[in-house]
């Protein structure tokens, strides 16, 4: 029993190391809510990824998805009473339907013209919520969404108590992971890293690659969507800028911090993302430019990221076989 | 309800052109960033903030509102060029992205170095003297300011036009926008003028930072709102073209103006649905070949 | 060496560091440590969140520096059975979310038995969603009508400061019979815009003014000049600049540009003390607006000159801000409350809290039974630009309204069964 062969059985089940990981992860950190905020930012992360890191399209409006998931099961629970479980659901239903029309109208376009697709429609996604005061509460944001209390078989389960919440949210994101694992373990995953790498060949390999890309893409907005209803959940609130590109931007800076080559590399990336902000906002109150800096640095200096770059020394010493990350 | 008389309708036209002025001007610095080096600035907003700031700082140092005219933007071209040496040189041949990244932190930065430097208030920016007041143009009154704004862009568009046409230095841009590895074989260093160029076109970012001051509150967060809407006329018009920026310049800030007339809250929207319909149907823009200038 | 190996050596030297560093950092951080370091007398805790980054970092830092003049104020006099009071100050950014955040923070972590703060309507609804659940006390010392609604409003919600139905209710009861009934609202788009029109309309509509247009803006928005050909030509007695804090400066300087100041009178619900020393004489000149204090006051205010040597003699002859006097006063409702309750469970303290009857530095206020909205006096002023002594001198007081319930939306109107 080797660090070889524990490195490797750990990228083999690498999602079960990741959940096993993150149910130890709130002792690590300064108060649960930070903890929280992580699974949930780490999720949308590797939502994102799907289409950036994993398809080569570079989204600049996913904070739509992360939105309106969020939006639509707060609004599920505050104007229609549905109870959270399924208003989590008629989240990420609506985000695939966002996903839809946004992934039909972006995926015509490639390269920079998709990246300011995105954002435009982002942008627009975003006026259209803010100006549905009635609903959405506009710049106030979304008040009141709180999670009803269950008691199962005398267990309770009270979004409360801060290690409950935690512990719920993470039985959610574990599913979506293992999901993502799935997919991208699947043939249809092949297909997408294929158009990555070269699209006309995979187009001339018989692929449909305009329905795969969508796919993906549609499936990327749902996970994100997830995300979102999960943060809903979480703080009692959506607020407007959910939907804003700064929160667009701040994903893509999440996944690139990790690493979009990997599978992991965007979790982690929020999770230093999410991490540094809050030791830099109680050490400066630059701590904007402190972030602004971090991340050039990793830009010049770690272009892998920070997962990817371990990823890689790892790699290059033999300690890893070539496909697990 | 509300009486569009034919001179309401030119004074919101003119205000629309005002305001498209220094759309086009922000909209020129990113193309030419954007058709020579294929790299999306997106810390334009920025070097346009840092412009205004340095433009009221200057006027209050020398007095004279025609010298930091000139001084803030050959500083905010400063910073462009060291930028582009240390930050962004290393990143080419990386992909899109990296470039585009990169210059996300770096508006970052220097959002927080202005706070540290001129405190978080922002500065008090007023209209300079001399071009003060309002002038009876027929169907109204409009400020004499903004229709110097509207010059001044012109000028300035002219200026570009001829150097970018009628000189040397011009030729080997527009060549190198075509074809860059051409010019590399035909010896001329291209990373230099790839660096001039950045700094060409931060600078042009500054001097509409400078222009703008005085007519909206100078604050470190006024260049994230201005970098939205900079992007979509540098889409409508065509990412690289410079006819392009002019024209999509003056079209979204007439949109901007007459939607704000006939259906205020939507201003905003509205030209983010034009960039999406634009994208949609002709992703090009106007006259956008990638990389083709003038 | 080879250029594989060299790479491979920085490439290690920078791993190295890196896992000193995040070791370093984790360990520093983890609960363990803060549960050994905390273990100390059960102080007061009051949580703090405000923007001190962003666009109001001016206000939020003063409203913590009155805050702090509170808390030793109480400390000094012996506390509340010895237990002094502890302020954690924590920046939320101006950003709701991340003001979730912060308060949960503070809640889970922090254990904190009050909270006071926010400056910006999103921001303090999003804190009050969070401590309504957890039964915490929540003092608002910052404007918005929402927050006494019944649907956001809960037994641990007060609200210290102004509200905009009332802001806007004073000043147009001293503008519009001043300056003139026809009226057109330069609006920014959002809940707090339209609630400051709706109170404008009210209080306009019993002294006979018109609405000639209400002109929504996007908040934020930088340039004002498409809005303004509409307005001169709609030749206004009076223009109502419904925004905030730098939209406020932008259109009002753009208004000026426009000539607008020649026939129109500009007023605005709220003129803020920071806002109009940053923003310049010139740019405010003739403008009319309310605010919930001024340190000019104090000529006829005993307890403002009581206030203002406190703040003066903590800060070096510096004299409060509007928000800054909030600070003060949000802080001093819930120390008493505690007093007076002899306890800080919240229920009592919120029990105590509504039958306060507290003049802290600018008169007599209490807090209205149904909403716990503090009912309180609105100062009108008017912006100096010449004859100023100082840095300071930059307001006129032109009026003052007295406290009055009848100035209040009514509570059912609001939602509240009482």
């Amino acid at each position: 029993m080797n660090l070889h062969s524990v490195v490797n059985g750990i990228a083999r089940h690498r999602v079960a190391s990741a959940l096993l990981f993150l149910l130890i992860f709130p002792l690590l950190m300064p108060y649960e809510a930070l903890a929280i905020n992580i699974l949930i930012y780490g999720l949308f992360a590797v939502g994102f990824n799907l289409v950036f890191g994993y398809t080569g399209m570079l989204s600049f409006g996913h904070a739509s998805f992360l939105g309106v998931g969020s939006y639509l099961t707060g609004i599920a629970m505050v104007h229609f009473g549905v109870h959270w479980i399924p208003a989590i659901f008629v989240g990420v239903l609506a985000s695939l339907v966002a996903g839809l029309f946004v992934g039909y109208l972006a995926i015509r376009t490639r390269g920079i013209y998709f990246s300011m697709v995105t954002l435009a429609l982002g942008q627009v996604i975003y006026y259209a919520f803010y100006k549905a005061e009635r609903w959405t509460g506009g710049e106030n944001g979304l008040r009141g969404v709180n999670a009803e209390v269950i008691d199962l078989f005398g267990l309770r389960i009270d979004f409360l108590n801060p290690l409950t919440k935690y512990y719920i949210i993470w039985l959610f994101v574990a599913l979506a992971l293992w999901l993502v694992s799935r997919i991208l373990a699947s043939p249809f995953g092949s297909v997408i890293e294929s158009i990555r790498e070269n699209e006309k060949r995979t187009v001339a390999c018989g692929y449909d690659v305009a329905r795969a890309k969508l796919l993906i893409f549609v499936i990327s907005a749902g996970i994100c969507g997830l995300a979102g209803a999960l943060r809903a959940l979480h703080l009692s609130v959506v607020p407007v800028d959910s939907l804003h590109y700064l929160q667009s931007g701040q994903v893509v800076m999440m996944a690139l911090l990790g690493g979009m080559g990997s599978f992991f590399g965007p979790f982690v990336g929020a999770g230093v993302f999410l991490y540094f902000e809050d030791i830099a906002t109680n050490v400066t109150k630059y701590w904007m430019g402190a972030v602004g800096l971090l991340f050039m640095a990793l830009i010049l200096f770690f272009p892998r990221g920070i997962w990817g770059s371990l990823m890689y020394q790892l790699k290059q010493r033999g300690m890893l076989q070539g496909d697990r990350e | 309800m509300l009486d569009i008389t034919p001179s309401l309708f030119m004074l919101q036209l003119m205000t629309g052109i005002a305001l498209g002025a220094v759309y086009a001007l922000l909209a020129i610095g990113l193309s030419l960033i954007f058709g020579m080096l294929t790299v999306v600035n997106f810390a334009h907003g920025a070097f346009f903030m840092v412009g205004a700031f340095l433009g009221v700082y200057f006027l209050a140092l020398t007095g004279s509102f025609w010298l930091s005219l000139v001084i803030a933007p050959l500083v905010v071209g400063a910073i462009g060029l060291l930028a582009e040496r240390f930050l962004v040189r290393p990143l080419y041949g990386r992909g899109i992205d990296y470039p585009l990244l990169l210059t996300f932190g770096l508006s970052y930065v220097l959002i927080d170095v202005v706070r540290a430097v001129f405190g978080i208030e922002g500065l008090p920016s007023s209209t300079p003297a001399s071009l003060r007041g309002a002038v009876d143009l027929g169907f109204g009154h409009f400020p004499l300011y903004r229709l110097f704004l509207i010059g001044a862009t012109a000028v300035v568009v002219l200026a570009l036009w001829l150097f970018l046409e009628k000189t040397r230095y011009g030729l080997i841009i527009r060549a190198g926008s075509r074809d860059s590895e051409i010019v590399r074989v035909l010896g001329v260093d291209i990373a230099k003028v790839w660096w001039l160029v950045f700094g060409l076109g931060t600078a042009i970012a500054g001097l509409s930072g400078v222009l703008a001051a005085p007519t909206r509150a100078v604050n470190p967060e006024m260049g994230i709102h201005v970098l939205a809407e900079a992007f979509v006329v540098t889409v409508v018009g065509g990412m690289g073209s410079l006819p392009g920026a002019v024209v999509a310049g003056l079209l979204v800030g007439v949109v901007f103006s007459m939607t704000a007339l006939l259906a205020p809250a939507y201003a905003e929207m509205s030209i983010f649905v034009l960039m999406a319909l634009v994208l949609l149907v002709r992703p090009q823009g106007f006259f956008g070949k990638a990389g083709a200038l003038g | 060496m080879s250029h594989q190996d060299s790479n491979n050596v920085i490439a290690a030297n920078r791993r190295q560091l890196l896992q000193l560093g995040a070791a370093g950092a984790a360990l520093g951080t983890t609960p363990f440590l803060f549960n050994i370091a905390s273990a100390q007398t059960a102080t007061i805790k009051i949580g703090f969140p405000v923007p001190l980054t962003g666009a109001f970092s001016a206000e939020a830092q003063d409203q913590v520096r009155a805050a702090e003049i509170a808390i030793k104020e109480f400390n000094d006099a012996g506390g509340f059975n010895g237990r002094k009071a502890e302020l954690l100050v924590r920046d939320d950014k101006l950003n709701p979310g991340e003001a979730a955040t912060r308060t949960l923070e503070l809640i889970e972590k922090d254990k904190v038995d009050f909270i006071v703060g926010s400056l910006s309507a999103a921001t303090q609804l999003s804190i009050n969603a969070v401590t309504r659940e957890r039964k915490i006390i929540f003092n608002s010392i910052s404007q918005s009508d929402a927050i006494n609604e019944a649907k956001d409003w809960s037994l641990y919600t007060f609200h210290e400061a102004l509200n905009p139905h009332m802001t806007a209710g004073a000043v147009a009861r001293y503008a519009f019979p001043k300056f003139g009934k026809r009226v057109v609202y330069l609006t920014a788009d959002y809940a707090y815009g339209h609630e400051m029109v709706r109170g404008f309309e009210r209080a306009g509509k019993t002294l006979g003014a018109t609405t000639l247009a209400d002109i929504r803006h996007p908040i934020g928005a930088a340039d004002y000049s498409s809005f303004l050909p509409r307005i001169q030509s709609l030749k206004p007695d009076v223009l109502v600049m419904c925004n905030f804090g730098r939209d406020l400066v932008n259109s009002v300087k753009q208004a000026t540009d426009f000539g607008l100041k020649e026939k129109t009178r500009i007023i605005t619900p709220i003129l803020l003390f920071t806002a109009r020393q940053a923003a310049g004489a010139d740019v405010f000149d003739g403008v009319v607006g309310g605010t919930s204090y001024y340190w000019g006051m104090e000529d006829s205010v005993p307890a403002a000159k009581t206030f203002n040597d406190k703040f003066r003699k903590a800060y070096g002859g510096a004299v409060p801000s509007d928000y800054g006097a909030l600070g003060y006063a949000g802080i001093r409702s819930v120390l008493q409350g505690v007093l007076n309750a002899k306890s800080t469970d919240s229920l009592k303290v919120s029990e105590a809290m509504g039958q306060l009857k507290y003049n802290w530095y600018k008169g007599d206020q209490y807090f209205r039974k149904c909403d716990h909205q503090s009912v309180q006096s609105v100062i009108i002023v008017e912006s100096k630009s010449k004859g100023m002594k100082d840095k300071n001198d930059v307001f006129k007081v032109v009026g003052m309204e007295s406290p009055n319930e009848a100035n209040l939306r009514s509570c059912m109107e609001l939602g509240h069964k009482a």
